[in-house]
């Protein structure tokens, strides 16, 4: 978390310790200057972040559709008419598809990145450049991710095409499952992968040497090494990318809306945050305020999953 | 944790070990073996980018009838289309581009000028002000979706380019991202200024400012990056004036078969940020590593 200490050197953070970061207020200066500085991004930061996050807990205590912006009071109603039999079961099944991608997500994006960290962390000609290779389509846009991946499991497209060729036979990517699961988990992992690899290296990289020489010495081979030497020394760099995942996964949506369009009917490749878009944002008369309340049910739910996580890791360190 | 990362990164060393006691002959195969796997890796990464790019140069009967890498008839044909074709596709990335370089510019801006204070002066609430900051960092995004919208709406702009911008500019990882680098300068070069008779501003200007370059470049480049790429935002407050990202999905929607103009859109969509990744690969690499940032 300290871009000083990666931008500024090894030396500066040493330099830190001597260094004043002189806070106190200039002889002359009026009282003022500081809320000068810090003005223009506060009143942006209490418009856009302060004020909707009230806003969103007032839409949900109100009755808001289609593309108004006022409505009548009714409590809780919203939520009344959220766990009713008429749209709970259908804001259950997406949240637990949502689930279940980040039950099936993270874990491959975690292992598989670890695997690509451990790759790249030898003395080679070409590294940085194979690592830039694997980190190329973390630049790219969900629209652009989403489109290639739809086309590449597209039934002419090029993957079932040259199954046809090879096997005489492909399965519908995009229209069953789990063949449309394996397509967003495929293109997930073709667009993110290279961010928790990155990461991963740089803290394999944070190891000292010495250790793996010694471990070298006694005769510890290559998983030994891996499994005694760099996974513990890696743990609060797993905990901070397992973390990230789990919060990145619980996000999904772009995928699946632009690749399987949430089928094969009924939804069963649509996670939460789709469902709630389709809710708050579409049709004739979305209805804002449902799609508010599953919102912060679903950002409660995140919280939580947070918390749970970073106090699962630290007591487990200790 | 970060410090750690970051000082992995800056050594950038590989960390193997001679290999002790083994045989040339079977490191060369190990080497055989390694730049193989790294290559078919590499390739996992590349090809669907090539696919794309190669179908976008094929007409819509070509896509079937041609499934070679190589085009065997490479045509502008799809480009043309959507450049003067009816959809509105320059005009969104027309809008992706003002929102991307305006915001990035504003994002940097005010977030320094924040964190300057945040860093350096002493004043009344800082501390609750600050917390106040980074505690909405950890809010998930979602719950802002609807009523940032009804936002938006409430005032007007919806499908305007600054609906685009104005709910990224109030982020906060800006603010403190600078003030961390903000605070490793030594305040003995700002007081030089001090007694040459600058004020804060300036000293922010030309003392300050002219140091941060390094943070500046990582901010703008991942900030660049987030404006061109930003999906689901846009998706929710336009409707014919979008960026490019929901563009794309309003193409797929309209053109669902013609395969050859939406890869081509995509590619319209991607060349910018992989310009700006070759150019500014470092920074980006920083950013990531630095701070965990997803953008």
């Amino acid at each position: 978390m300290t871009a000083a200490t990666s931008t500024a050197g090894s030396a500066g953070r040493a330099r830190r310790k001597a260094v004043r970061t002189d806070v106190r207020r200039r002889i002359g200066e009026r009282r003022i200057t500081p809320y000068l500085f810090i003005a223009p991004h506060l009143i942006l930061f209490a418009i856009f972040i302060l004020y909707p996050f009230f806003l969103g807990i007032w839409i949900s205590f109100h009755r808001i559709r289609g593309f108004g912006t006022e409505g009548p009071f009714v409590g809780l109603g919203t939520y009344e008419r959220l766990f009713n039999r008429f749209n709970f079961p259908e804001f259950a099944n997406t949240l637990w598809n949502t689930i279940l991608f980040v039950g099936m997500s993270t874990p491959l994006l975690i292992v598989i990145a670890l695997f690509l960290a451990n790759l790249l962390n030898q003395r080679f000609r070409g590294r940085s450049f194979f690592r830039s290779v694997y980190f190329v389509p973390w630049t790219l846009s969900v629209a652009v991710v989403g489109l290639t991946w739809w086309w590449m499991f597209n039934g002419g497209g090029p993957i079932p095409q040259v199954l046809n060729s090879v096997f005489g036979g492909t399965p519908n990517w995009l229209g069953s499952n789990p063949w449309a699961w394996i397509t967003i988990l495929i293109a997930t992992l073709w667009w993110t992968i290279g961010f928790n690899t990155i990461i991963l290296l740089a803290g394999m990289q944070a190891i000292a040497v010495d250790l793996y020489e010694a471990a070298a010495i006694d005769g510890a081979n290559k998983w030994q090494q891996f499994r005694h030497i760099t996974l513990p020394a890696l743990r609060p760099v797993l905990l901070l990318v397992i973390t990230l995942q789990i919060i990145a996964s619980f996000q999904l949506m772009g995928q699946p809306q632009i690749i399987t369009g949430g089928d094969p009917a009924p939804n069963e490749t649509t996670p939460v945050m789709l469902h709630i878009f389709n809710v708050g944002f579409t049709g004739t008369n979305p209805d804002r305020s449902m799609a508010a309340a599953m919102a912060l049910i679903v950002a409660a739910i995140m919280l939580v999953v947070s918390v749970v996580n970073f106090r699962f890791f630290s007591s487990e360190r200790s | 944790m970060a410090t750690a990362i970051g000082r992995g990164l800056e050594r950038d060393q590989p960390v193997e070990l001679q290999a002790v006691g083994h045989k040339p002959r079977r490191l060369l195969l190990n080497r055989i073996f390694l730049y193989a796997l790294l290559t078919l890796i590499a390739l996992f990464f590349i090809v669907p980018m090539i696919i794309v790019l190669s179908t976008s140069f094929k007409l819509q009967e070509e896509v079937f009838t041609d499934p070679g890498l190589i085009p065997r008839d490479p045509g502008l044909e799809n480009y043309q289309q959507l450049l003067s074709g009816n959809a509105p596709f320059f005009r969104w990335f027309l809008n992706s581009a003002i929102v991307a370089t305006l915001g990035t510019a504003l994002t940097v801006l005010l977030t320094s000028l924040s964190a300057y204070a945040f860093a350096r002066i002493d004043f009344r609430f800082k501390g609750v002000l600050f917390s106040l900051l980074i505690a909405t960092l950890l809010l998930p995004a979602v719950m802002f979706l609807v009523p940032q919208s009804v936002l938006i709406a409430q005032m007007g702009l919806y499908d305007q380019l600054p609906a685009f911008m104005l709910p990224h500019l109030a982020g906060v990882f800006g603010v403190f991202f600078m003030r961390q680098f903000f605070l490793g300068i030594p305040v003995e070069l700002e007081e030089a200024a001090y007694v040459d008779g600058a004020n804060r501003l300036k000293t922010f200007w030309s003392v300050i400012l002219p140091l941060a370059g390094p943070a500046i470049a990582t901010l703008s480049v991942i900030t660049f990056l987030a404006f061109w790429n930003d999906y689901l935002w846009p998706l929710v407050v336009c409707q014919q004036n979008c960026t490019l990202p929901p563009g794309l999905r309003t193409l797929q929607g309209q053109f669902t078969a013609e395969y050859g103009l939406l890869m081509a859109g995509a590619v319209v969509a991607a060349v910018p940020v992989l310009i700006v990744y070759i150019l500014a690969q470092r920074w980006i690499v920083q950013s990531v590593t630095s701070s965990g940032v997803k953008g």
